[in-house]
């Protein structure tokens, strides 16, 4: 067990390398010349080198890729270029809004879908569970973005309910904004959530020790709630844990679309500016929190599922 | 053969369902419905003007029953001739997608040793990166147009078939079978492709349907990041155009759109599901 985790943790170190490598090889290689783009086609040579000159980019590719590796190190990327504001403390800013609506959003749905498919998994096989089971994959089959006008359109601007898009910071307020993107998100994941939960209780359905236990004559009740439900529990809370880093990362569609402060908008609204600092930032930040997600969930598999211990 | 009838039972198995079947004749509809408008057979000329801007839907004729888009245009004329998007994206960007993770994930399990780590080692990575992200810089760098949309969104979504698809190998390349047409001397390449291939194809199958389905929603998102299709109809365009006009309540357009889209995404998940079904040896027992 401490060997494989301190394995595991050795692991990060190449894949970080990698992800700031592929990272860097997007923006430098790949994205065209910022400077230019930053100073319109109209610039003058000087203006073009002495910006270069600023940025650094008239440096070798490798002296700019380490200067990039310690930028990661120390997560100072210096200023927007459009804003010209120091992003460290916009991407600190920009987190507030994404947790909140990433939490609230993904804590709706799961004890929704918790409920729903404890409903599905109980009543197995009936009109119940095939009627839920096929509204859950309609749901899925509806892209968010129809979903997002939808709400802007019906919700919002018809009847009024929730203000179109914006936002303003403080607690019963910001409520009032995010109310209908925690409503989309819910609707756009609880599809999937349902089917996953409905999978893994049922995978525990048929197991002989649930036969064993009816054939002792325990009521169906007590066979769900006291040895169904506890061993589903295993890939239902790894599947849980495992999103909780996801959760400061928001989601691209639902900010940019609701004007919601946070990371998603802000990566976003730098793509359609070209602004590649922001960009590095934010794509750097969340493929770090991707690799110690994934580090977190097979530390988890190992502490829930003895049997990973053994590879 | 044994795959063979397995393959054979599989379709018996889903053409019994109705649900299953319905969602079989529905996606060749959609098949049908784009080779004929592809052919300029229905829904041609899709960029013809035949009423004044943003008309509401109607029955004066076939043309006018989903209204009318800005320039005056047929809705239902371009909902149809951009199926044939939406089939060549999902088509074409699953294929790549399958390409690149069966290859890989073959590999990397056949192989073992130093291979799997590097391959193991780059879809991680590869896998840590934000999809989206990927996807802009993909279409950045591309010209923008339907082929860019396919390959940026099948270099994006390789990653799991891959990890199944290495699982599967590495479960299979010590079975008695392998074993055995190595003892008679099967070269690697007909032991990958010909003797465990046909063993773990119902999982290509299946992951192709769901990235088929997926890619179709994926183009949506990359149009209204405006990196979508150009010059063509799609339900994607036709989505995203309908963020302006929404506020004129112009709704036919976006609702057309999504209709023609749910459809045959939830046809496609429906079908991916009854060959889960009937097609996953776990789930045969």
């Amino acid at each position: 067990m401490g060997r494989y985790l301190v394995r595991r943790l050795l692991y990060t170190i190449p894949v970080l390398f990698g992800v700031s490598l592929i990272v860097f090889i997007l923006f430098h290689g790949v994205a065209g010349d910022p400077v230019i783009i930053m100073l319109g086609k109209h610039a003058s040579e000087m203006q073009v080198r002495e910006l270069r000159h600023e940025l650094g980019f008239d440096q070798s590719l490798g002296l700019q890729f380490l200067n990039y590796l310690k930028q990661v190190a120390t997560f100072d990327f210096g200023r927007s270029f459009a804003t010209r504001e120091n992003i460290g403390s916009m991407i600190w800013n920009g987190m507030g809004p994404s947790f909140l609506l990433a939490s609230l959003g993904f804590f709706s749905t799961l004890i929704l879908s918790l409920i729903i498919s404890i409903a599905c998994a109980f009543y197995r096989g009936r009109w119940f569970d095939r009627g839920v089971g096929f509204i859950c994959v309609v749901g899925m089959s509806v892209s968010a973005l129809a979903y997002i006008l939808f709400g802007q359109y019906v919700l919002a601007f018809q009847w009024g309910w929730f203000p179109i898009s914006g936002y303003e910071n403080g607690f019963p307020a910001n409520l009032k904004y995010l109310a209908m993107p925690v409503l989309i998100w819910v609707l756009v994941s609880l599809g999937w959530d349902v089917r996953f939960f409905r999978a893994a209780l049922l995978d525990e359905a048929y197991k002989d020790y649930v036969r064993t236990a009816r054939s002792k004559g325990l009521s169906e009740v007590t066979i769900f709630y006291k040895h169904i439900l506890k061993n589903a529990m295993i890939p239902i809370v790894t599947y849980v844990v495992i999103q909780v880093p996801f959760l400061l990362l928001g989601s691209f569609l639902l900010e940019s679309f609701f004007s919601i402060p946070g990371i998603g908008y802000i990566t976003v609204d730098a793509i359609r500016s070209s602004d590649f600092p922001v960009i590095k930032a934010t794509t750097t930040l969340i493929s770090i929190m991707m690799v110690f997600g994934n580090l977190l969930t097979d530390i988890i598999y190992t502490l829930v599922d003895p049997r990973v211990r053994l590879r | 053969m044994v795959s063979k009838r397995i393959w054979r039972e599989a379709f018996l198995r889903t053409i019994s369902h109705p649900m299953a079947l319905l969602s079989l004749v529905t996606v060749f509809l959609y098949i049908g419905v784009a080779v004929f408008s592809w052919t300029h057979i229905i829904a041609s000329p899709w960029d013809r003007v035949i009423a004044q801007s943003y008309q509401a839907p109607s029955f004066d004729s076939l043309a006018h029953i989903f209204g009318t888009d800005i320039l005056g245009r047929s809705v239902l004329f371009k909902t149809i001739q951009a199926t044939q998007t939406a089939l060549l994206v999902g088509f074409w960007s699953s294929l790549v997608a399958v390409l690149i993770g069966f290859i890989l994930g073959a590999l990397a399990g056949y192989f073992g040793g130093w291979v799997d780590d590097w391959i193991v080692w780059f879809y991680t990575v590869f896998s840590s990166i934000p999809g989206i992200l990927l996807l802009i810089a993909i279409a950045f760098v591309l010209e923008k147009g339907l082929l860019t949309v396919c390959l940026a969104i099948g270099l994006t979504s390789w990653v799991g078939l891959c990890r199944i698809i290495r699982g599967e190998f590495l479960k299979h390349k010590e079975r008695e079978y392998v074993l055995a047409a190595k003892a008679i001397g099967a070269s690697h390449m007909s032991r990958i492709f010909r003797h465990i291939l046909p063993n773990v194809f119902h999982q290509v199958v299946i992951n192709f349907s769901l990235m088929f389905q997926a890619a179709i929603k994926t183009e949506v998102v990359l149009s209204y990041l405006g990196l979508g299709a150009q010059g063509r109809p799609s339900w994607g365009l036709m989505i995203d155009d309908s963020k302006l006009s929404l506020g004129r309540g112009v709704w036919w357009e976006l609702g057309a759109a999504t209709l023609a889209l749910m459809i045959l995404v939830l046809a496609v998940n429906l079908l991916s599901d009854s060959l889960r079904d009937s097609l996953d040896p776990q789930l045969i027992g």
